[in-house]
């Protein structure tokens, strides 16, 4: 394997607040090949959004603090990096998706501003911005891009909302998607569909992609490789398959026992019983 | 693919200026208060126009006629005449251009600054917040008419002085609606998108926040001009406003209360004036209000 187009080395996270420090995460280490498809696992608060936000610096400093670590983009270091460069990183080489489309889309804005606007930071070379904003539009499943790009935000579904997104996000042509629980906010069929289309898009361009998710159901079959995060810290990773066969840390079985079975005989949900978990 | 032609969306209409305009048209009252506001403005204006092409009209509003003193409402002074023989409508008219440019250009100095001030504080936060909002406070301690009225005792009174007086205290109430609205849409997904997206810091600012922020900016602007308007009557009433003979609804009241017992007239119709352009523009203000308040039915 060529080297990774991402790496990650001993990263701490704190927020330090007035009167108590938390450590958000505590020394996670992972490796991203070009063109992989990898997902951090977690529940609430287990550190993987932190994580996600610190690839590009987006961590509001203070209360967060990077206390410690190293973060490699293409072999450069990250941390190092001065603001110009940062703004170059951020959606040019790494976008983001977010879990609620509905309130990361400017409401003042039509559609064909505000990819317009994306397109013309990161890809100043493009002439005809229009044509290419119907172009990712129509990437994305959009129908009649070339008048759905009039629309305000409001005027569009949820689903379609996260399309847009998605088609900011690429339009930029990164070479890593970070996607933060994309599909949280939206309904099981239209979840179904946005992660079909990440996953046919990820084919198509052959980006690296991370999917940030507190959902094992959604992992398999789209991700080859898995990295759990509990409280901070990373417990476990490897190929997906092989951690939901065989979970070895406690945590990452009590998470994969959490998603509902069809033709299950138990009445109730399972939850996690985190006095049952060693801390890490 | 469904091939369905999806329903022809007009988008101009869908955009949320003219979402606005059509909530404001529904409004009765709304409506009825901004047709006096127009009223009133072009009223100001004909009168402007024609004073300054040297057409006394209908009268001019300093031309003294001792034999026609202390009339009443009548044929040719439609509201009287004052202690002087000057005709009183004419002289109203000449208030309503003062008060209204006094209102508008105040109203726009201290939207100037509050905004300014306001968006610096709320995007930057941490110490130059406190710092500015702290002076803000200070400021604020102060009753608001005391400061104007201590201010133009020490400039003079004049128009433009008086423009600029009450603009320079009156900038608070917009600067910390500002701040609060910039710390809300500081932290909203869209804002974190842009930075994400890697967006500069003023882009940000002026591009996907202020413009979040300019329906609650717009409304306190339509209420500051009557604030403007009643704070410059108030002044003008009590000597420290605009000079006489140059005419306005504060110093005709002043002059007038003198004949309260005989002239009726001198007070009661610049009162009315000033009541209805205050409760013209706050009654616009609240309608407009109305029409961009979209919180509650956004998504």
């Amino acid at each position: 394997m060529s080297q990774p187009i991402l790496q990650v080395r001993d990263l701490c996270i704190d927020f330090v607040l007035e009167d108590r420090t938390i450590e958000a995460v505590k020394g996670a280490s992972f490796d991203l090949a070009s063109g992989e498809t990898l997902a951090i696992v977690g529940e609430s608060g287990s550190g993987k959004s932190v994580t996600a936000l610190a690839l590009t610096r987006l961590l509001p400093v203070p209360p967060a603090k990077i206390k410690r670590g190293e973060i490699l983009f293409q072999g450069a270091n990250v941390m190092q990096m001065d603001a110009a460069r940062l703004r170059k990183l951020r959606g040019g080489k790494i976008a983001y998706i977010f879990q609620e489309p509905s309130t990361s889309l400017n409401p003042v804005y039509t559609v064909r501003t505000q990819i317009g606007e994306a397109i013309r930071l990161h890809r100043p070379d493009v002439t005809d911005v229009d044509a290419e904003i119907v172009r990712w539009l129509d990437a994305v499943g959009i129908v009649d891009p070339a008048a759905r790009m009039h629309d305000y935000p409001h005027q569009l579904s949820g689903g379609m909302q996260q399309r847009v997104m998605i088609a900011m996000a690429l339009a930029c042509q990164p070479d890593v998607l970070v996607a933060d629980e994309p599909t949280t906010a939206l309904d099981v069929t239209i979840q179904a569909q946005i992660m079909e289309l990440l996953g046919s898009l990820k084919e198509r361009f052959g980006m690296s992609v991370i999917l940030i998710t507190h959902n094992f159901g959604i992992v398999s079959g789209f991700a080859a490789r898995v990295l759990v995060m509990y409280r901070g810290r990373i417990v476990e990773q490897g190929p997906t398959e092989e951690i939901l066969r065989h979970p070895q840390h406690p945590y990452t079985r009590a998470l994969i026992d959490c998603i509902p079975r069809l033709g299950s005989k138990d009445k109730r949900l399972k939850t996690i019983d985190h006095a049952a978990i060693p801390a890490a | 693919m469904i091939t369905t032609t999806p329903e022809p969306i007009n988008a101009a209409a869908a955009s949320p200026s003219r979402r606005a305009l059509r909530r404001f048209r529904a409004n009765k009252i709304g409506l009825f208060a901004l047709g006096m506001v127009c009223v009133l403005g072009l009223l100001a204006l004909t009168f402007f126009i024609l004073d300054r092409l040297g057409i006394p009209w209908p009268m001019d509003p300093n031309a003294t006629n001792l034999e026609r003193k202390l009339m009443p409402p009548n044929s040719v002074n439609w509201l009287g005449t004052d202690n002087l023989g000057r005709d009183v409508f004419s002289r109203l008219l000449n208030g309503a251009y003062i008060s209204l440019t006094v209102g508008f250009v105040a109203v726009f100095v201290s939207l100037f600054i509050g905004v300014t001030v306001g968006s610096i504080a709320g995007y930057f936060g941490k110490w130059v917040d406190n710092l500015i909002m702290r002076a803000v406070d200070a400021i604020m301690c102060f009753p608001t008419f005391f400061l104007i009225l201590t201010a133009v005792a020490l400039v003079g009174p004049s128009i433009l002085n008086i423009i600029v007086v009450i603009g320079l205290v009156s900038w608070t109430g917009t600067a910390r609606l500002v701040r609060a609205e910039f710390l809300t849409l500081r932290e909203s997904a869209y804002v974190q998108a842009a930075r994400a997206l890697g967006q500069r810091g003023p882009k940000i600012i002026f591009r996907h926040i202020l413009p979040n922020a300019a329906a609650p900016i717009l409304v306190t602007a339509v209420l500051g001009v009557p604030e403007a308007i009643l704070a410059e009557a108030g002044l003008s009433f009590l000597g420290f406003g605009v000079q006489p003979p140059q005419a306005t609804w504060g110093n005709i009241i002043a002059d007038g209360k003198t004949y309260i017992l005989d002239a009726w007239w001198l007070i009661l119709f610049p009162g009315l004036a000033i009541l209805l352009a205050a409760l013209s523009f706050y009654l616009t203000g609240d309608a407009l209000r109305q029409a961009v308040e979209t919180r509650s039915e956004r998504q």
